[in-house]
C-alpha cells in the first residue's frame, strides 16, 4: 500500500505560548486555554498516517482542534511545531519546510480543500465555471477549450446544471454552492482531499447527494481524504479509520466500526451514546 | 469445551487462545464481561460452530476476531493466504482493513451498508474493491442473488425497505460472492423461511467445498448438527464481583 501522508506531533498554539501550555491543557485539564499565559492550544501532538484511497475521519466537538489540524496541512494556518510528509509520484515533500511558492503549487495542484463555508472555497465574484477554470489555470491546463470542457463535465458530475456554468455562485443554493466547491477541489484530480464539515447545515437530501458524490469520486480516482465532521453518521458512512479529538488532543483512534461500537475513552463513549 | 466430530486433517486458518472481552463503561463506572476463556480453531474447508446460551459472548467473539471489538485478552492467530501468521488482536489497523478487503468476511446480524445503493451493487462491492470489473462483479452479484431466491425486481433497489429475510439474503450474498478465506457468520439464517434456509445451507456447503474456513453462530441446533465439523460451547462469563470473590477465597 502506498502512503500518501505522514503527520507527526503536529501542534498549533494561538498566542505567545509558554512552558506550561501543553502540560496545563488537554482533556485531563478540561480546557484548551493555558491558565498561565492565556494562549489557546488548538492542536497538540497530532500524529497519523494516510494511505492511497483511504478515508480518515476526524471527529470531535467544536473547538477540539480537528479543523485546525487540517488547515495546517492545507497551509491555511502555520503550525507551531511538528512535521508532515506528503508522498507524491515517488517524491517526498516536507510540508512545513516548503517555501510559500512551493506550498501554493501543492495546494493548487495536488491537494483539494472543501470548506464548510463555501465563501472560503469559492470566489463569489466569478462564475461557477470560472471558479473551476481559475484552479485549472494554476495547475497545468491552459487551453481555454480544454478548461471549459473539464469545468462543464465536473459540474455535470456534481449535478450542477450545465446551463448555469456562467452564473455567479451567489445565485446558487447552499447545496449547489457546496457541489461547485467539490467540483473545483476535484478539478485537478488531487491525490489528497480535505473535507471540513462539508455537509454541516445542509438539508438531509442534499447531504445525501454530496456524500454519494464524495464516495463515487473516491472509488473512481482513489483520492485519499481526511473528513472532518462532528456527524457520526458521516464518519460511519465514509471513513475506514477515525481519530477522536478533544481539547486539541487525539484521545482515541481506531477502525471506525470499532471506535463506534467499542469506544475506549470515556469521552468517545459519551459521544457515541449521545448520537441520535 | 470443544468436540471434534470429524478428525482434523485440514490446515488451521484461525486459532483463538484465551480470548476475553470486557467492556469498561467509564460513565457508569462498570466493567461488563462479555466473553471469557475462549479457545477455538477454524480449519480450511470446515465449519466451527459457536454455541452457548444468550449472553455467553458468541457475537463478541466474532466481533473480536473482525476487530469491531478490541479484545481485552488473548490471541487471535490468523494464518494468511501468504502463509504468515498474525495476531488480529494486535495487528495494525491498515493490515486489518486489508485483510477485511481480501480475506476475512463477516455476515453480521444486521445489514450495515451504504444507503441509496442498489442491492446488486452492494453485493458486487466486495469484488469491485478487489479489482473485479464493474460488469463482471454485477453479473456475479445477480447470479448469487438469484441463487438465494431474492426476487429479481428487488435487485435494483436499496435494501433499506426490504423485509428482514430479504436484507439477510443481501447480507449473505455480499460475503458469498467474495469467497473469503475466513467467513464469520452471526445467525445468518435467523429470519429465513425453511426453503430459503435450505438454499443458504447448500451455498455454504459449496463454499466449504471450495475451501472457505467458517466460524458460525446458528440459532437452530439442527443447522449446527448439519453444518459443523467442530463445536465450541461458551459459558456465561462470571461477573467482576464473582471473579474478585474467587481470587480472595
Amino acid at each position: 500500500m502506498d502512503k500518501v501522508l505522514e503527520v507527526k506531533n503536529l501542534s498549533k498554539v494561538y498566542g505567545k505560548g509558554c512552558a506550561d501550555c501543553f502540560g496545563l491543557t488537554g482533556p485531563q485539564a478540561d480546557t484548551n486555554i493555558c491558565p498561565s499565559c492565556g494562549s489557546v492550544v488548538a492542536a497538540h501532538d497530532v500524529s497519523f498516517d494516510l494511505y492511497k484511497g483511504e478515508i480518515l475521519g476526524i471527529m470531535g466537538e467544536s473547538g477540539s482542534g480537528k479543523s485546525t489540524s487540517v488547515k495546517c496541512l492545507f497551509f491555511d494556518e502555520e503550525p507551531t511545531s511538528g512535521s508532515a510528509v506528503f508522498y507524491d509520484d515517488g517524491k517526498q515533500y516536507n510540508l512545513f519546510t516548503l517555501n510559500a511558492a512551493q506550498q501554493r503549487q501543492l495546494s493548487s495542484r495536488r491537494f483539494g480543500m472543501v470548506y464548510q463555508n463555501p465563501y472560503l472555497g469559492l470566489n463569489f465574484d466569478i462564475s461557477a465555471g470560472g471558479n473551476i477554470a481559475e484552479r485549472l489555470l494554476m495547475s497545468s491546463i491552459s487551453h481555454f477549450g480544454a478548461i471549459r470542457e473539464r469545468a462543464s463535465s465536473l459540474l455535470q458530475r456534481a449535478e450542477v446544471p450545465t446551463a448555469r456554468i456562467d452564473a455567479l455562485p451567489k445565485t446558487f443554493s447552499g447545496g449547489m454552492q457546496q457541489r461547485v466547491q467539490i467540483a473545483k477541489a476535484l478539478s485537478t484530480y488531487p491525490p489528497l482531499l480535505f473535507l471540513d464539515e462539508v455537509t454541516t447545515g445542509l438539508d438531509l437530501s442534499v447531504q445525501a447527494a454530496i456524500l454519494d458524490l464524495i464516495m463515487e469520486i473516491q472509488q473512481e480516482i482513489e483520492t485519499a481524504m481526511i473528513v472532518v465532521t462532528h456527524d457520526l453518521g458521516v464518519i460511519r458512512l465514509l471513513a475506514g479509520r477515525t481519530l477522536v479529538m478533544k481539547y486539541g488532543r487525539v484521545i482515541e483512534s481506531g477502525l471506525t466500526d470499532q471506535v463506534l461500537e467499542d469506544p475506549q475513552h470515556a469521552y468517545t463513549q459519551r459521544l457515541v451514546a449521545s448520537a441520535l | 469445551m470443544t468436540h471434534h466430530i470429524e478428525p482434523i486433517d485440514s490446515p488451521c486458518v484461525l486459532r483463538v487462545q484465551g480470548y476475553a472481552k470486557q467492556f469498561v463503561l467509564h460513565e457508569q463506572s462498570k466493567i461488563i464481561p462479555s466473553s471469557q476463556h475462549v479457545e477455538l480453531s477454524v480449519y480450511q474447508g470446515q465449519l466451527t460452530a459457536l454455541i452457548g446460551p444468550t449472553g455467553s459472548g458468541k457475537s463478541s467473539v466474532l466481533k473480536g476476531i473482525y476487530r469491531t471489538y478490541l479484545p481485552s485478552d488473548g490471541r487471535v492467530l490468523y494464518r494468511s493466504k501468504n502463509g504468515y501468521e498474525i495476531d488480529l488482536a494486535k495487528a495494525d489497523e491498515h493490515h486489518i482493513l486489508q485483510l477485511r478487503n481480501d480475506e476475512i468476511s463477516f455476515v453480521t446480524q444486521f445489514l450495515h451498508v451504504l444507503p441509496r445503493k442498489p442491492s446488486e451493487f452492494l453485493v458486487a462491492q466486495p469484488l469491485i474493491k478487489r479489482g473485479t470489473s464493474m460488469s463482471e462483479a454485477i453479473d456475479k452479484a445477480r447470479d448469487m442473488l438469484a441463487r438465494l431466491n431474492l426476487p429479481e425486481h428487488l435487485w435494483c433497489l436499496s435494501p433499506t425497505n426490504f423485509s428482514g429475510g430479504e436484507k439477510q439474503r443481501v447480507n449473505l450474498a455480499r460475503s458469498l460472492v467474495a469467497k473469503p478465506r475466513l467467513l464469520l457468520l452471526d445467525e445468518p439464517t435467523s429470519s429465513l423461511d425453511p426453503t430459503t434456509t435450505n438454499v443458504v445451507v447448500k451455498e455454504l456447503k459449496k463454499l466449504k467445498d471450495y475451501g472457505v474456513a467458517m466460524l458460525a453462530i446458528f440459532h437452530d441446533p439442527a443447522l449446527v448438527e448439519e453444518m459443523a465439523e467442530h463445536i465450541v460451547e461458551l459459558q456465561i462469563p462470571q461477573s467482576i464481583e464473582q471473579l474478585q470473590e474467587k481470587t480472595q477465597a
